[in-house]
């Protein structure tokens, strides 16, 4: 096929694009010379800077609790609004709601970052790692609450019905029946916003005080003064994880995906 | 599977005892949702014990009336009353009616065994109990040996049996099956409607079965109501569904039939006589029909009560039409010969095939008579 020539170059194009500067990054991380640009051979010597830099690892260790923290109350928020959203059918201002939610999404995030800010002035709240947590929710539960809505658009509610039906007030309901069966699509949601607070430089910047700095933050801060193979090896270690977490997903995904194609193997076998 | 040989079925008619008190009573109920009337004022009397179908096409508001008694929806208007309490207001969750639904709704994440268990867990039954109940209902749906399967891994009609199997474990005063048995291939849907009605007569519970599928609510009801547009149109056993159809609509509902219209031109001094126009078609019926000359009505008549002949009958003036075999059908245990009339009118001729010839004596194009004795046809009027 002709066109088979043409599909291969994009493809290659745009892999490269992606994945050159990545590469760029890695292998100078084991670079054994101080220069970023120059080849002095393998060496792990920044990899151990790294972990006896204190500086960094303060600002690791404030980033992964910023995540957690926000990523877990922004599920909680994030997967409310999605019930409220979907289930309880045409309340007033239903569209006005709905609307609000998308609206962090498109935002650009400086505007975020600055009046989230504001409030925090306003308020006499003293910035710190709360105030950089609280940012954080605020704009990771409406990837959430995204993520949750479409699992919840196709939920059968004839199951609730069912479990109600059965004897089970709704509370529990959602807890035995509804919260198990959308469970994976609040853990992808969860990881997203544990991920978007992660890498997230502006709204922290914005709402950050002393004592909580984020990892991002202290990156940009040392590239300012130049890079340093310092910096490469931490980043690598940033995609090394996230590569991880992707791998680990995806092969859970396809396993869960080759159960479901057995089992129906087995129920076609039974069919009596 | 064998067809377990359940109790004979007695004598059961309490709609006929005007002294029985009804177990379950829809008092005047309207449903409205928005401009939109699902149920518009019925009443209907529903007695313990009985196997009670709710029949009609899609969208007369027969699965928004089981919903409502199931707790789903509030009417609108009206009461619902069971065992002479009113239950409006009452969660579904407080109700003694558990229901049977139309995709089974299984839980997905919990095996055959905890689906049926998870009513009995609301009750906070003993363990011990919990567990002898569930092995008694896997026992009852046949299904034992997968008890620790989960349900994408059964075929559609294990689902249905498990579905039942859920619905039934906490022995509800009254089960409410929403088209029990659409998703089933034919074969095992008439399987499954005689172990239906086994367990029905075995269990002595009430059975409230909303379908679409005439031939299954003529199969496993005691009493079936024929819905449309919101109203009930007839309550009756299934013969008399059948046999006296109380308008067109519930005639031509329910199986296959021949309605010819027409005016009555004369009423003759024979009871029941009656002579329709245009054809000229007389028809002589053993009926109280209260009409009179003028009156526009339909005489029905099923197909398989109507007799065919290539001679002519002694009686022509009435009950007996002269037309041309247009079409033949052949369905195996009957043919159904399609008769043109003079006016272009088809009547239809259900003929059992009670030889194995191939060659019938009757075939396309051929003049024949149709006859039919008087207690065959009924004239509606509505």
């Amino acid at each position: 096929m002709k066109s088979s020539k043409f599909d291969a170059t994009v493809l290659t194009l745009g892999f490269a694009f992606l994945y050159i500067p990545i590469i760029i990054l890695v292998v100078y991380s084991f670079n054994a010379s101080r220069l970023v640009t120059v080849w002095g051979g393998f060496s792990l010597h920044w990899y151990r800077t790294v972990w006896s830099n204190q500086g960094l690892m303060d600002a690791a260790w404030v980033t992964a609790r910023v995540g957690l923290l926000s990523a877990t109350i922004g599920t909680v928020l994030g997967t409310l609004a999605a019930l409220a959203l979907v289930r309880y059918g045409r309340f007033p201002g239903r569209m006005l709601f709905s609307g609000m939610i998308y609206a962090p999404l498109v935002m650009p995030e400086v505007i975020t970052g600055l009046s989230l800010l504001l409030l925090f002035v306003a308020a006499g709240i003293d910035r710190g790692f709360w105030t950089v947590t609280i940012a954080h929710t605020t704009f990771t539960m409406c990837y959430v609450a995204i993520v949750v809505q479409s699992r919840l658009l196709t939920f059968d509610r004839s199951l609730e019905e069912a479990a109600l039906d059965l004897g089970s007030p709704p509370v529990k309901t959602f807890f035995t029946i509804t919260l198990p069966l959308i469970l994976p699509a609040v853990l992808a949601g969860w990881m997203l916003a544990f991920t978007l607070s992660l890498d997230d430089l502006v709204i922290a910047s914005f709402t950050t005080g002393p004592g909580a700095t984020t990892l991002p933050i202290k990156i940009y801060s040392q590239v300012r003064l130049g890079v340093t193979p310092e910096i490469n090896a931490i980043c690598t270690i940033l995609i090394g994880l996230v590569t991880l977490g992707v791998i680990v997903t995806s092969i859970s995904m396809k396993r869960t995906e080759l159960r479901r194609i057995r089992d129906e193997h087995v129920a076609a076998r039974n069919a009596t | 599977m064998a067809k377990s040989l359940g109790p004979v079925k007695r004598k059961f008619s309490p709609w006929t005892d005007p002294a029985a008190v009804p177990f379950i009573r829809f008092e005047n109920i309207t449903k409205r949702f928005g401009d939109f009337t699902a149920v518009d004022n019925l009443t209907l009397d529903i007695y313990e014990r009985e196997f009670f179908s709710l029949l009609g096409p899609s969208g007369c508001g027969k699965t928004t009336l089981m919903r409502m008694l199931a707790g789903f929806e509030e009417p609108t208007e009206g009461r619902i009353l069971l065992q002479g309490k009113d239950i409006s207001g009452v969660p579904p969750y407080r109700r003694p009616t558990n229901m049977m639904f139309q995709s089974y709704a299984l839980f997905p994440h919990m095996t055959v065994e905890k689906n049926i268990a998870f009513g009995l867990q609301q009750d906070n039954l003993p363990k011990g109990e919990i567990a002898a109940r569930v092995e008694e209902m896997l026992k009852l749906v046949k299904l034992e040996s997968f008890a620790k399967r989960k349900p994408n891994q059964l075929s559609g009609g294990q689902r249905q049996r498990v579905a039942l199997a859920r619905s039934l474990a906490k022995r509800p005063k009254v089960l409410l099956l929403d088209e029990p048995l659409g998703a089933l291939d034919k074969k095992l849907r008439e399987e499954t409607q005689f172990e239906l009605m086994d367990i029905q007569t075995n269990l002595g519970l009430t059975f409230f079965i909303v379908t679409h599928d005439q031939e299954e609510a003529m199969t496993v009801s005691d009493r079936i109501a024929v819905m449309d547009k919101g109203v009930i149109v007839q309550v009756a056993t299934p013969a008399e569904i059948y046999e006296a159809p109380n308008s067109r609509y519930v005639a031509d509902f329910i199986g296959d039939i021949n309605i010819l219209e027409g005016t009555v031109v004369a009423t003759e001094n024979t009871p029941g006589v009656v002579r329709l126009d245009s054809s000229g078609v007389a028809v002589a019926v053993e009926q109280e029909c209260q009409v009179v000359k003028g009156d526009q009505v339909a005489f029905a008549i099923r197909p398989e009560k109507v007799r065919m002949s290539l001679d002519a009958p002694a009686e022509t003036s009435v009950n007996a039409v002269y037309g041309e075999v247009w079409d033949i059908g052949y369905l195996g245990d009957f043919s159904v010969f399609l008769v043109k009339l003079a006016d272009d009118r088809i009547v239809r001729a259900a003929q059992a095939n009670v030889s194995r010839l191939v060659d019938r004596p009757v075939t396309f194009g051929d003049m024949v008579w149709l006859t039919w004795p008087r207690d065959a046809g009924i004239v509606l009027t509505r």
